[in-house]
């Protein structure tokens, strides 16, 4: 396992430097002169020449991306031409907030996916499985937007249950340390404010999760269709084991490699495409951040941006490795 | 190992959905009391609801209004705009002569005000403020070379000098008279910042303003929120009557509406033209409209292919029916434009005859232009509302059908709003919806910026070029006396008219919706609102 492991890091390194060499030449394909573009046509040469020089443009290319590196290296990300402070002095909260909001919707998703597709496997065609798998499709092909909007016309407008916008009560604001606001409540012992922080993940957590959720539903079903049509399942009903048994230990495990496949794509996917839940609901996080900045044409948020978001993948797909290993020792052998 | 990860899951789950229950009892509690919190005595929380956060808290190195409704509660500028017009009135300053030239003008500002850290606010601190500016570049004061034409040192300069006479007399010396000068000073991005904090704070004093405003900042999560606590202190007596003004960026105007109703916010701006009618017939709610100071229009680019004729500007002019957009996308919430400037601003010219929706009249110019069988041009469609344009695609398609019936094919194009910006300044559209929010209620600020050929490649985005609308745009500029200041505007307006580089289309009420209880609240024209006199009911 601790070789696996090894072997599964070093790997990252190639992946790293080509997401760096990427990002970092993206800002460099725009047409034209950044800094012209940057300033607009009103812009003094003078202008156009400082913004070159402290985008580093002057230089030849290869010391550029050296001087990026280093920066990188030493955790600087650059500086926001927007609201000239230091990129890595404020991407966390973002980040905080997207990560709280997408770790939240993927237990649902995870949650209910994954036993909404074991049910319908274990009852092929039963008014269950049909249902389900209906509410799968529909679940995939519902524009984020519109469930954002109904929820809350459901549950906040008409019954009046949760919050419709935003990550907490503003007039019983969280004192953020960490800036993942159920942690940061927990440590307080702020136990109101953690309810409230809850019942604003709830909504944005269910829209957010509600494409993986229907992913994960399906994949789940089909996998372990297959599996409970294998022998060593037949083997494990006729000892007598208890169905239930057969189907949430010996099946599941069996079946749930594609599944952590899934899960992990859609956990990346959900951090860079949760823009359209963080408009509706308000939420503070990264994707409008580089949203935000795409529409200033602020390149060194965008370049950092990206980069962040990038890396993360990265890692949970190590994760996700890393517990297939964990899950089905055969894999650790190839 | 995949026993514990569900376990683990099972337990979180069941804590959420617990935890949900438990606490959708107090919402419904909370729900009612929110506005009320902190006891009717005192002045409770406001919190406004708007589209975007805010890019920085130092007024003068901003352009964005989003940034500018925050300063306008933190800081007080020389002199003021009225509560609901452009008119200037005493803030910082109680009392200002102008010398017969028009080129001194003096201060005489309010005593005993401080600064929210403590220090005093005086001439010093005026002085410093002004010199901070006037030594500095574009990039950093973009407002200050725009209203005060550049920088120490630049031939367009207007300040030739600011100094304390005494300790509560500033004087400022001009290098050539400023019609707006008072209009300028009265403006956001000029609001007086606490010297020392600028000293302290240096870079981050965006991030942490001081000022003298009715309310002091407390507390900034970016894309989030900006809380502002009252200034206790304030020089106004009485006032202000608000605890705390919390401001809520919640970009999608939908969820802001749901988020209002649900009585998360107690305000908001951007409010739908479609959605005004639900906000009325809400009991809990009341609509304001911000009065109009600005105007949506074409720009007809006069140097491109059949534009480039008078006549055809024209008979574009008469192929669109103002009042029909308005009542379609307005919300008939607007008012049809006939001048580049609304009828609040100083100036307007009221005996211009509009254009009237004629499509004979249309066709007969196209054909004395020799276009009898039409042409071929581009529409360009903005890709974001706008309080001007609140749907620019759909303003644009019924435009594109009005121009096929004078038999003008027009092919509807968008980009990325910076996209489209920077080509349309470069001149690469043929015709392009735009509009423009007045910066400080004065004709200058539409008409010279807007249609001078100075302004070409700046917002001058139709390249129209007429000399003798020059001289007279000029002219009213060193022109102190407000009558004749206004005749030369009447004049301009004739020739702008005639020439037609515009469709002026719509002068639009921008609607805000907000929660029943809120009083003493009137939308300013400017777009920023001083929340001085709002209270809680």
């Amino acid at each position: 396992m601790l070789a696996y492991t090894v072997r599964r890091l070093l790997m990252l390194i190639p992946v790293l430097f080509g997401m760096t060499l990427i990002v970092f030449f993206m800002i460099r394909a725009i047409p034209g002169d950044p800094a012209q573009v940057i300033l607009g046509q009103q812009a003094t040469e003078e202008a156009i020449k400082s913004l070159t020089k402290q985008l580093g443009l002057d230089q030849p290319w290869y010391l550029q991306y050296i001087d990026y590196i280093k920066n990188l290296f030493t955790g600087d990300l650059g500086t926001s031409l927007r609201t000239s402070s230091d990129i890595s002095g404020e991407i966390w909260p973002y980040l905080a907030a997207t990560l709280e909001l997408s770790l939240v919707a993927m237990v649902i998703a995870i949650f209910i996916g994954v036993n909404a597709g074991i049910i319908s496997a274990w009852f092929q065609n039963s008014w269950f499985d049909y249902t389900a798998m209906v509410l799968a499709l529909v679940g995939v092909s519902m524009p984020v937007f519109w469930l954002g909007l109904m929820e809350q016309w459901a549950f906040s407008l008409e019954l009046g249950w949760l919050p419709s916008t935003g990550r907490e009560n503003v007039r019983n604001p969280v004192d953020a340390i960490t800036h993942l606001y159920l942690i940061d409540t927990l440590i307080q012992g702020r136990m109101d404010q953690f309810v409230e922080v809850i019942k604003h993940l709830i909504l944005p957590g269910i829209a957010l999760g509600t494409i993986p959720m229907a992913i994960i539903a399906r994949m789940t079903r089909s996998s372990m269709l297959e599996v409970m049509r294998s022998d060593f399942v037949r083997t494990a009903r006729a000892k007598g084991t208890k169905m239930f048994w057969v189907v949430y230990k010996h099946s599941l495990k069996n079946a749930f490699i594609p599944v952590l496949t899934v899960i992990g794509l859609q956990m990346g996917l959900l951090l860079g495409g949760a823009i359209l839940t963080e408009t509706i609901f308000g939420w503070p996080g990264i994707g409008r951040y580089i949203y935000d900045a795409i529409n200033f044409r602020d390149y060194p948020v965008i370049q950092s941006g990206i980069l962040i978001v990038a890396v993360i993948f990265v890692f949970i797909n190590l994760i996700v490795d890393l517990l297939y290993a964990a899950i089905d020792p055969r894999i650790k052998y190839n | 190992m995949k026993k514990t990860i569900f376990s683990l899951l099972f337990v979180l789950l069941l804590s959420i959905g617990l935890a949900g229950c438990g606490g959708s009892n107090e919402s419904s509690g909370n729900g009612g009391g929110d506005s009320g919190d902190g006891g009717e005595e005192a002045g409770g929380t406001l919190i406004f609801g708007r589209g975007g956060d805010s890019v920085s808290l130092d007024p003068a190195s901003v352009t964005d209004g989003e940034s500018f409704k925050v300063t306008k509660n933190i800081f007080d500028t020389l002199l003021d705009y009225g509560d609901d017009n452009t008119d200037v009135q005493e803030a910082l300053a109680t009392d200002w002569e102008v010398s017969d030239d028009g080129k001194t003008y003096t201060f005489t500002l309010r005593e005993g005000v401080k600064f929210h850290d403590g220090t005093d606010f005086n001439a010093d601190a005026v002085v410093y403020n002004f010199e901070r500016w006037m030594n500095g570049n574009e990039e950093a004061f973009y407002y200050y070379k725009s209203m005060f034409g550049g920088f120490k040192g630049d031939e367009g300069h207007v300040i030739e000098s600011v100094t304390a006479t005494d300790d509560y007399t500033v004087e400022f010396k001009l290098k050539r008279p400023q019609a707006p000068f008072l209009k300028n000073i009265a403006m956001s991005p000029f609001a007086i910042a606490s010297p020392d904090a600028l000293e302290k704070q240096g870079d981050k004093f965006g991030e942490n303003p001081v000022g003298t405003g009715p309310f002091v900042f407390d507390q900034w999560n970016r894309n989030d929120k900006i809380v502002l606590n009252k200034n206790d202190e304030y020089w106004m007596d009485g006032y202000p009557k608000l605890d705390s003004v919390i401001f809520r960026a919640i970009p999608d105007n939908s969820a802001r509406l749901n988020a209002l109703m649900a009585g998360e916010i107690d305000l908001m701006d951007g409010l739908n033209p479609s959605d005004v009618q639900q906000v009325e017939d809400n009991a809990d709610l009341q609509t304001f409209f911000r009065p109009s100071m600005n105007v949506g229009y074409l720009g007809l680019t006069t140097d491109r292919g059949p534009l480039k004729d008078k006549l055809v500007r024209q008979a574009l002019n008469h192929a669109v029916d103002k009042q029909a957009l308005i009542d379609s996308f307005y919300a008939g919430q607007a008012e049809p434009a006939k001048n580049p400037m609304p009828p609040v601003i100083g100036g307007y010219n009221d005996e211009i005859e509009p254009y009237e929706y004629d499509l004979d009249k249309a066709k007969e110019l196209l054909k004395e232009a020799g276009y009898e069988d039409g042409f071929e041009m581009e529409l360009w469609a903005m890709p974001v509302p706008r309080p001007y344009m609140p749907d620019g695609q759909k303003v644009a398609e019924v435009l594109q059908k009005s121009f096929a019936e004078i038999g003008v094919d027009a092919e509807i194009k968008s980009y990325e709003w910076a996209t489209y910006l920077e080509k349309a300044r470069n001149g690469e559209a043929d015709s392009f919806l735009l509009g423009w929010t007045g910066d400080n209620g004065d004709a200058d600020n539409f008409l010279y910026v807007l249609l001078d050929q100075d302004n070409i490649g700046s917002n001058n985005y139709t390249y129209y070029e007429n000399q003798e609308l020059h001289d007279l745009l000029i002219e009213a500029q060193s022109t102190p006396d407000e009558e004749e200041r206004n005749k030369l505007y009447k004049e301009a307006q004739e020739i702008i008219h005639e020439d037609a580089p515009w469709i002026p289309l719509v002068h639009s009420k921008p609607a805000l919706g907000g929660s029943s209880t809120i009083k003493g609240f009137s939308p300013h024209p400017t777009g920023s609102d001083k929340l001085t006199k709002v209270t809680l009911q």
